[in-house]
């Protein structure tokens, strides 16, 4: 019998598995659950985008595309990207359509980290940032970002993680948890900071189209001079609700794409080709969809919010994805406890906050990606259970 | 006026004033006054449930009848618009542009009194000059709401993503 132990790869096998497995396990299997779980969008890809994607196959367009993307996909991202976050990225050579955001970020890490390097993660975030920097061979350094200061990243916090092996800063905003967004001023400080040393930004800005409170997302490459810095990523999942199409790109000065683009082609090929015909036309023609979509979760976001500080769970007001971010600190628990208790005594799953590093303690994340009497109900269900304490 | 409460509860008109002002900003008492301002000012007319009536045996049949009129001096086509949409059995009338100059949407609680009505108040009306019935078979989508999809959320029940 194989000694499996021995033959398997070091990085990987130590890479830890998901802490709260267990809990999204028991959750998985429960029935009648009434979920404010789930971190993908509760409306379908908009007709429009289904159709083109079935009009490219009955059009018999199903062979690979070049490495990079569709031309006219590159076209329209770069297009997209200036009219909407004033973005100049050079479609032949800046930017590459990749397999979702996920891809993006792996190969983006993969580009920049040496074995030894150090990559600062701000956290609570989202779960894939540490294990790519682990497999890359990097060092992760993480910040607790702070209630107190709305979850932001701040240049004093990355002052003190800062040393001379620090090779990348992840910026993932707008935050998957906590709904929190980067301001213009908030990267100007980081960019007088780190002006004058090597550190690469990595901004996951997959949540970008995502802000509200009449906010607009900020990229950190269109601060400053902070874009030769910068590898920007972005997708089609949440903006389009287009999560199973697997789609995204990322965008960088032509030197860093061309050793992405290699990872790429040799790892992938290409993007799925269905997915890049509709995204064209998700980029043309879907301005409409997008705002219908954008409203409704500004309306459930202001009802959540409310919700939540009305049974007694103290929520700030984020002001971008589609998630909130309430303190069950009140209740004594731990996240971990507070989301099992709820789930056995009300059938309500949230997500616990440590699910996104352990700085989420004291926290739980829900999502308004349901509908409004489901999030009532949810939270009318939450406030029982804390009645019951 | 306000836009932004006319959106929002055409979109779901049980929407109470709490909820309304938490979406709006205003307070409770300013949502209540704008919403009776706009209904006495006509702009809401009415609160109504979208109903899936062929799920009952018993529903409704609706046909949408087109009306060739012949416009009167003076008054071009409202005087039989208005005089038609006084029955009972019209649920909407509309002045189109083209072939046709009115479309009504009768409805009726079968075909009889369908073909009943149209032969015998639309058909002799003074003015109108003729009329193309045409009954629904099947509804699928209605005042934004698609009727012939059941929801089915297919996604799991926690993430992290």
């Amino acid at each position: 019998m194989l000694n499996y132990e021995s033959v398997l790869n070091n990085r990987i096998t130590e890479i830890q598995p998901s802490g709260i497995r267990k809990f999204f396990d028991i959750a998985a299997t429960m029935e009648d659950v009434i979920s404010l779980g789930v971190g993908e969008p509760d409306f379908e890809t908009p007709w429009k985008i289904r159709n083109a994607a079935i009009m490219s196959l009955e059009g018999g367009k199903t062979s690979y595309t070049s490495n990079r993307g569709l031309a006219p996909l590159r076209e329209e991202i770069s297009a997209y990207l200036r009219r909407k976050y004033s973005l100049s990225y050079e479609p032949k050579s800046e930017i590459l359509v990749t397999v979702g955001g996920s891809e993006a970020i792996d190969a983006a890490v993969r580009s920049v980290v040496n074995d030894g390097d150090e990559v600062i993660i701000p956290q609570p975030s989202y779960v894939c940032y540490v294990p790519m920097v682990l497999m890359a061979g990097g060092v992760p350094v993480i910040i607790r970002n702070k209630a107190e200061n709305d979850f932001k990243l701040t240049a004093a916090e990355l002052r003190e993680k800062i040393t001379p092996k620090t090779k990348a800063i992840i910026l993932p905003y707008p935050s998957n948890p906590t709904g929190a967004i980067m301001e213009k001023a908030d990267y100007e400080e980081i960019e007088k900071l780190i002006s004058g040393t090597d550190i690469i930004l990595i901004s996951d800005e997959i949540y970008s189209e995502l802000t509200f409170n009449g906010k607009h997302h900020v990229s950190p490459a269109s601060v400053g001079n902070l874009r030769e810095r910068t590898i920007v990523i972005n997708g089609f999942s949440k903006a389009f609700s287009m999560t199973g199409w697997r789609l995204g790109y990322v965008c960088a000065p032509k030197e860093i794409i061309a050793q992405i683009t290699k990872l790429h082609q040799y790892s992938i090929m290409c993007a799925p080709t269905t997915s890049q015909y509709a995204a064209i036309t998700a980029l043309r023609d879907c301005d409409m969809d997008v705002e219908a979509m954008i409203e409704e979760y500004d309306m459930r976001r202001k009802l959540m919010v409310y919700g939540f500080n009305e049974i007694g769970l103290e929520c700030r007001e984020p002001e971008g994805a589609f998630y909130v971010f309430p303190s069950i600190q009140s209740t004594g628990m731990t996240s971990e406890e507070f989301c099992e208790k709820l789930l056995e005594e009300e059938r309500v799953a949230l997500v616990p906050g440590t699910a996104f590093g352990e700085c989420g303690e004291g926290y739980v994340r829900a999502s308004y990606c349901y509908s409004t009497d489901h999030i009532k109900t949810a939270i009318e269900r939450t406030g029982n259970f804390l009645k019951n304490l | 006026m306000n836009i932004q409460i006319l959106k929002l509860l055409s979109k779901d008109a049980r929407m109470s004033a709490k909820e309304l002002s938490v979406i709006t900003g205003l307070t409770e008492e300013e949502v209540e006054t704008e919403i009776k301002d706009m209904t006495k000012e006509g702009l809401i007319r009415a609160c109504k449930a979208v109903i899936d009536w062929e799920k009952l045996d018993d529903g409704y049949v609706s046909a949408l009848v087109d009306l060739k009129v012949t416009p009167k001096p003076g008054y071009g086509f409202e005087d039989v618009a208005k005089k038609v949409a006084r029955y009972k059995e019209v649920e909407s009338v509309y002045l189109l542009s083209g072939v046709s100059d009115l479309c009504v949407i009768v409805k009726c609680r079968n075909f009889q009194e369908v073909s009943r009505f149209v032969s015998k108040e639309l058909a002799v009306m003074e003015g109108i000059t003729s009329t193309k019935t045409q009954f629904v078979m099947r509804r699928y989508k209605e005042l934004d709401v698609a009727l012939d999809v059941e929801s089915n959320d297919e996604r799991g029940v926690v993430s992290s993503c």
